[in-house]
């Protein structure tokens, strides 16, 4: 497969377009890896890029129930950014930031990562105190924040009601420039292109029905296509946790699994050059280049493995979104869908060895999964080739809960409900 | 999703609030051990299929249920109260005739 550049654009025009190749092949499983990742999304292909890529292991095969790209990396808002208070979060999310600045190049794909900027609004002094706080912390941690006053914002963001019909008037906010968007299938289609480049098998409508075990150790899998045996199995399937870790005997975990629902408007022209979010509800949104408004709030609440939700959160949404922007409020919705959120009891993820031998899970990336594509793979790959977490995340232990060493954003305490 | 209130009937989801899963057992509050307090504030079972777990009708009647919900498909096969656990159904300790 050629690398994509000017010139093969312009010999593929001239041509028709008839002698694209496929991106990447659709090989039958071979009976052994090195590794096998369970879950083809975007943090299971980027594991299995930076294994290939950082670490030399290339025989891997990326397992996925269904198509690629079915699942979160193609339900999510597609926003990016590293604006974090505690110390652990800002070092794994702005190297992920940092991954994402030269992903496109990387992967020679683009995934039109757009720093756009993402401004958080704050409805009240001491909201905008605590923004302060934390883009102090952030700056302190080489992170880029900057604060705006209401007059800046009125400028930043014309379209927006700044006063919230009277009810939330903005008195500042907190804005991360290098924050931003990026287009989310291409993320999942140019990491599956690189890895397979690099001799991955992507194995599609390949659904892991059990574990083959070695007394104690993990071996390899049982799936729709056959056994699979494999030195190391990696677990990265979000939403789908639980049940997968039951197949392996491990009943309970920290996390819980809930619907979070999105939404797109009918293309409208330029509207906001920006990420927006409102810090009185939970809302953010965003404007895609096809021109739809994309936009999603809070989780439906409730324990979900369905991918889809109920009537409260879209008039929740709905209504949060109509205050924010009036000049919207005869926009046609064109779409909503939900996606399943593996919700951890303290809003941080986990990235860890085990927790059975032979075994490594990537889990509890609650609502801000797909921004953490690049680094939650680079940081996996490193666990699974050197069977130890990077101090980028070390932090993210599963054991972390039970020691007491929570890396709780929210100061809030467990529950499932925090990102 | 319509949950079926023993003393309202069936009303729409936006009145009923969440409190989470019902299998969960608090330990004896004497209970010193660590691992026990964690295993019940951190780990869930987190059931894909039917599900007990506690909601609240705080906008009716506020009164607490247990409700065995299917998490696949949001089908509720059972909704009882709270304080009877999900075994005894409501409706048999009314007496007959009784006004719901």
């Amino acid at each position: 497969m050629a690398e994509y550049s000017f010139l093969s654009l312009l010999k593929n025009a001239w041509n028709g377009n008839r002698d694209w190749k496929p991106a990447w092949r659709k090989p039958d499983p071979r009976p052994a890896y090195d590794v096998v990742i369970i879950g083809g999304g975007g943090h299971g292909l980027s594991t299995a890029y930076y294994l290939a890529k950082e670490h030399g292991i290339a025989n891997v095969a990326v397992l996925e129930k269904g198509y690629l790209g079915s699942g979160n990396i193609g339900r999510n808002t597609t926003m990016i950014r590293s604006n974090y208070l505690l110390p652990a979060n800002q070092r794994f999310y702005e190297h992920s930031m940092k991954l994402w600045e030269s992903l496109s190049h990387d992967l020679n794909y683009n995934v039109m990562f757009s720093q756009r900027g993402c401004l958080n609004l704050a409805h009240s002094p001491a909201q905008l105190d605590d923004f302060a706080r934390r883009g102090n912390a952030m700056r302190h941690a080489g992170i880029d924040a900057e604060l705006m006053s209401r007059e800046q914002i009125r400028r930043f963001v014309p379209a927006l009601d700044i006063d919230f019909g009277g009810r939330f008037p903005v008195v500042g906010g907190l804005i991360q420039r290098r924050a931003g968007t990026a287009r989310h299938d291409a993320v999942a289609w140019g990491y599956a292109r690189a890895a397979d480049r690099r001799g991955v098998d992507i194995i599609e409508n390949c659904e892991v029905t059990g574990f083959l075990r070695d007394a104690d150790r993990i071996v390899g899998v049982a799936t729709t296509r056959g056994e699979i045996r494999a030195g190391k199995v990696a677990v990265a399937v979000a939403g789908s946790t639980g049940r997968v870790m039951k197949l392996a005997g491990v009943d309970r975990l920290p996390i819980e699994s809930h619907v979070l629902q999105a939404f797109v408007s009918e293309g409208i022209k330029p509207f906001m050059d920006t990420v927006v979010t409102f810090g009185a509800g939970h809302l953010y949104v965003t404007q895609s280049d096809k021109g739809g408004m994309v936009f999603g709030g809070d989780i439906d609440g409730y324990n979900t493995y369905a991918q889809r939700g109920n009537l409260p959160i879209v008039e929740d949404v709905m209504s949060e979104m109509c205050a924010m922007f009036p000049g919207l409020t005869r926009v046609r919705l064109l779409r909503s869908w939900g996606g399943i959120m593996d919700m951890s009891m303290d809003g941080s993820p986990i990235i860890t060895t085990g927790p059975l031998p032979g075994m490594y899970l990537n889990c509890g990336w609650c609502y801000g999964g797909f921004k953490a594509t690049p680094a939650s793979g680079w940081c996996f790959a490193w666990t699974i080739a050197r069977d130890e977490p990077h101090p980028i995340n070390a932090p993210f232990a599963l054991d972390r809960f039970h020691r007491g060493i929570l890396i709780d954003e929210k100061g809030q305490g467990a529950t499932p409900k925090l990102h | 999703m319509l949950i079926t209130c023993p003393y309202c009937g069936p009303r729409d989801l936006a009145e009923f609030s969440y409190q989470g899963d019902a299998n969960r057992t608090r330990p004896d509050p004497a209970s010193t051990d660590p691992e026990a307090w964690n295993a019940y504030v951190y780990d869930r079972a987190n059931t894909a299929g039917d599900h007990r777990e506690y909601w609240q009708h705080s906008g009716g009647c506020r009164v607490h249920l247990a409700v065995t919900r299917n998490t696949l498909t949001h089908e509720i096969k059972d909704v009882a109260l709270a304080r009877d656990g999900a075994v005894k159904k409501p409706s048999a300790r009314r007496k007959t005739g009784a006004k719901a």
